[in-house]
């Protein structure tokens, strides 16, 4: 009994000490309470550099968190307890949220760096006026592949994917709307169908794909591609941008059947506790020169004019990540289905997954 | 002790159990009584025996099963080694050793290991087999499900080959029994507790295993584990997350019954 009882002491007292150490390190650095600013956003999705500028610039701490899929996201901010500042969502993702009352307006007179986004991005349907969104970043899904491993074939369409040169070769991301969503396109369907027919179609038609599918992975992809891998895969424009940085013998291709045009706008959560923080960053984040360096560092495409004009010739005339007004026209945002029909998309993602060889 | 201050004592020991135990299983499920949309239903249940689930289920089996039967032919004789070596301990810890290291940190090693230009396969095209295409494969999934689990069957093994007392072999010898016979009507038997401890501790976790199945096996492995953290985190769809969760709560729940001591019938026998 005496030694269960010291064993007890001992271990609060270890406990305590640890904790006592926590706020001691936490406060020598700075972070107390009201003066840090917590950002949840997208895995690998900003310039370290620019966090550590805009604490020296504010003041405040940065606390940065980071996701994988715009539903782990939601989910967390939706259960609360959390404290999450700014945060990066996808369109569909915004309607979604708005929709449960999860963010809060923004006002417009505290951004002045609002007036170099480019009209292009301001006001889409998802956010109409853009009330509680703000433009970060944009871009496509494509296929990224290695001309060097096909004999020089030049990937062009949705459909090259079924050809049975790529047995084996290709990888794909984990994500049911995109891996549906193209086969959809590959059939001339809009990606956002939902026509029991037209998903049924498309789920057979990518059941057939089977034997060329290497495997359907996450963030892994970037490097299993850059290491060849394998010889295609079907992700992120920006991830693409980033796996040609390292290995230059990629190439992108947006397919010409049409696919996803996707934004990810800064929103301020109603969890959030210090919303002046979270101003002052996103206005920080939209001035060009910032913008500028995060979309070199981050390779997606920026919806900042003035901060296009200062990238250089070869990113900015880019047409692969730049494509021009009308080509974009032929692109199609995700529209919020719903949870039901999500759900639908889900069940068929996961039929798919279980096509064995 | 009085019987008063007795139960005094077991006041923390049930709150633990009501709170972490009792109460998750309760809020599974319930929510497993409720379909996307909130509406009370029991359609969650029916979707359950639909056939994507049924394969699912199957193939969880299956990969448990392989994953548990892998572990136990290695951690076996490994036990029985380790119990024969001069610095037993040390042996076990070096075998411990790994399970220390985080289990995704672990995966992403084996990516650079197996992969096309990985070390295996440099090896492989040196002695002249060629490439391999080993990543994504059930090969390359069983192989690091086993690596992963193998401390858990190993311990328990071990444990029971350590209490065993060593003079029973000599006597079986001595009574002119063989080795073979020797092991497996004196040794096995009375290791057969341990054996049974450590298929408890790899089958359950093996059932439900997630991570890997996209990091080693490209989801070409789906699990049952797969599809709940699919339903909770993407499709947001909890109510057939806490179905397939119930279900496999009732599966491992048979599968300890029916693994447990039955010494009253190895008495009898």
């Amino acid at each position: 009994m005496k030694q269960l009882v010291r064993m007890f002491v001992a271990v609060f007292v270890v406990a305590f000490a640890l904790m006592y150490g926590v706020h001691l390190l936490n406060s020598s650095e700075g972070y107390a309470g009201s003066n840090t600013l917590t950002i949840y956003n997208w895995g690998d999705y900003i310039d370290p550099d620019l966090i550590t500028e805009f604490e020296k610039e504010s003041g405040l701490k940065v606390i940065y968190q980071t996701f994988d899929s715009n539903e782990a996201m939601m989910t967390k901010i939706e259960q609360g307890g959390t404290t999450f500042d700014v945060s990066v969502p996808s369109e569909y993702a915004i309607s979604k949220m708005k929709e449960e009352n999860l963010l809060l307006p923004i006002d417009h007179s505290k951004l002045p760096n609002l007036a170099h986004i480019d009209e292009r991005f301001l006001n889409l349907s998802f956010d109409p006026d853009n009330e509680y969104s703000i433009p970060y970043f944009w871009g496509t899904v494509g296929i990224v592949y290695n001309p060097s491993m096909l004999d020089g074939w030049q990937i062009k369409s949705w459909n090259d994917l079924w050809d049975p040169r790529l047995r084996n070769q290709i990888l794909l991301v984990d994500g049911a709307r995109e891996v549906i969503g193209f086969g959809l396109n590959s059939l001339h369907y809009s990606l956002n169908d939902t026509e029991e027919a037209h998903l049924q179609e498309a789920k057979n038609k990518l059941s057939t794909l089977t034997p060329n599918v290497k495997a359907i992975v996450g963030d892994e992809i970037k490097m299993l591609l850059a290491n060849e891998e394998a010889a295609v895969g079907v992700v992120w424009s920006g991830d693409a941008s980033e796996i040609m940085g390292e290995n230059e013998n990629l190439d992108y291709v947006v397919p010409e059947e049409g696919s996803n045009l996707w934004f990810d706008n800064m929103v301020i959560p109603k969890t959030a506790r210090n919303i002046e923080g979270a101003y002052k960053f996103m206005n920080f984040m939209l001035d060009p020169e910032h913008a500028a360096q995060n979309a070199e560092y981050v390779g997606y495409s920026t919806p900042n004019k003035d901060a296009l004009a200062l990238l250089p010739e070869d990113i900015s005339g880019d047409e692969r990540f730049y494509p021009a007004p009308e080509l974009t026209e032929k692109l199609e945002v995700y529209r919020n289905l719903g949870k039901r029909m999500l759900a639908h998309y889900n069940e068929l993602f996961l039929e798919f997954k279980m096509h064995r060889k | 002790m009085s019987v008063k201050s007795r139960n005094l004592y077991l006041i923390p020991y049930a709150a633990w159990i009501v709170l972490f135990v009792v109460a998750p299983i309760a809020l599974i499920v319930y929510y497993s009584l409720f379909d996307i949309e909130g509406n009370f239903t029991f359609s969650n249940y029916s979707d359950f025996f639909t056939p994507v689930y049924m394969r699912m289920t199957l193939s969880s089996f299956w990969y448990a099963f392989l994953i548990t039967a892998f572990s136990l032919l290695i951690a076996y004789p490994a036990a029985y080694l380790l119990t024969r070596t001069k610095h037993k301990q040390l042996w076990l810890l070096l075998i411990i050793l790994p399970s220390w290291i985080n289990l995704l940190l672990k995966a992403y090693a084996f990516l650079g290991l197996f992969g096309t230009y990985g070390i295996v396969n440099a090896a492989l095209d040196t002695l002249g087999i060629g490439r391999q295409q080993i990543l994504f494969t059930d090969f390359s999934f069983v192989f690091v499900s086993v690596y992963i689990f193998i401390p858990f069957m190993i311990l328990p093994v071990f444990n029971a080959l350590e209490k065993m007392n060593p003079s029973l072999i000599d006597a079986s010898r001595d009574l002119g029994a063989s080795a073979w016979t020797t092991f497996q009507r004196v040794v096995f038997p009375l290791t057969v507790n341990g054996v049974k401890a450590g298929c408890q501790a790899v089958f359950i976790p093996a059932l439900s295993l997630f991570m890997i199945t996209r990091l080693i096996a490209g989801n070409r492995v789906i699990t049952l584990g797969t599809a709940i953290e699919q339903h909770f985190l993407v499709t947001q769809d909890w109510g057939m997350g806490a179905t397939i969760a119930v279900f496999l709560v009732v599966i491992m729940a048979l599968i300890m019954v029916l693994t447990g001591n039955r010494r009253k019938r190895e008495v009898s026998r």
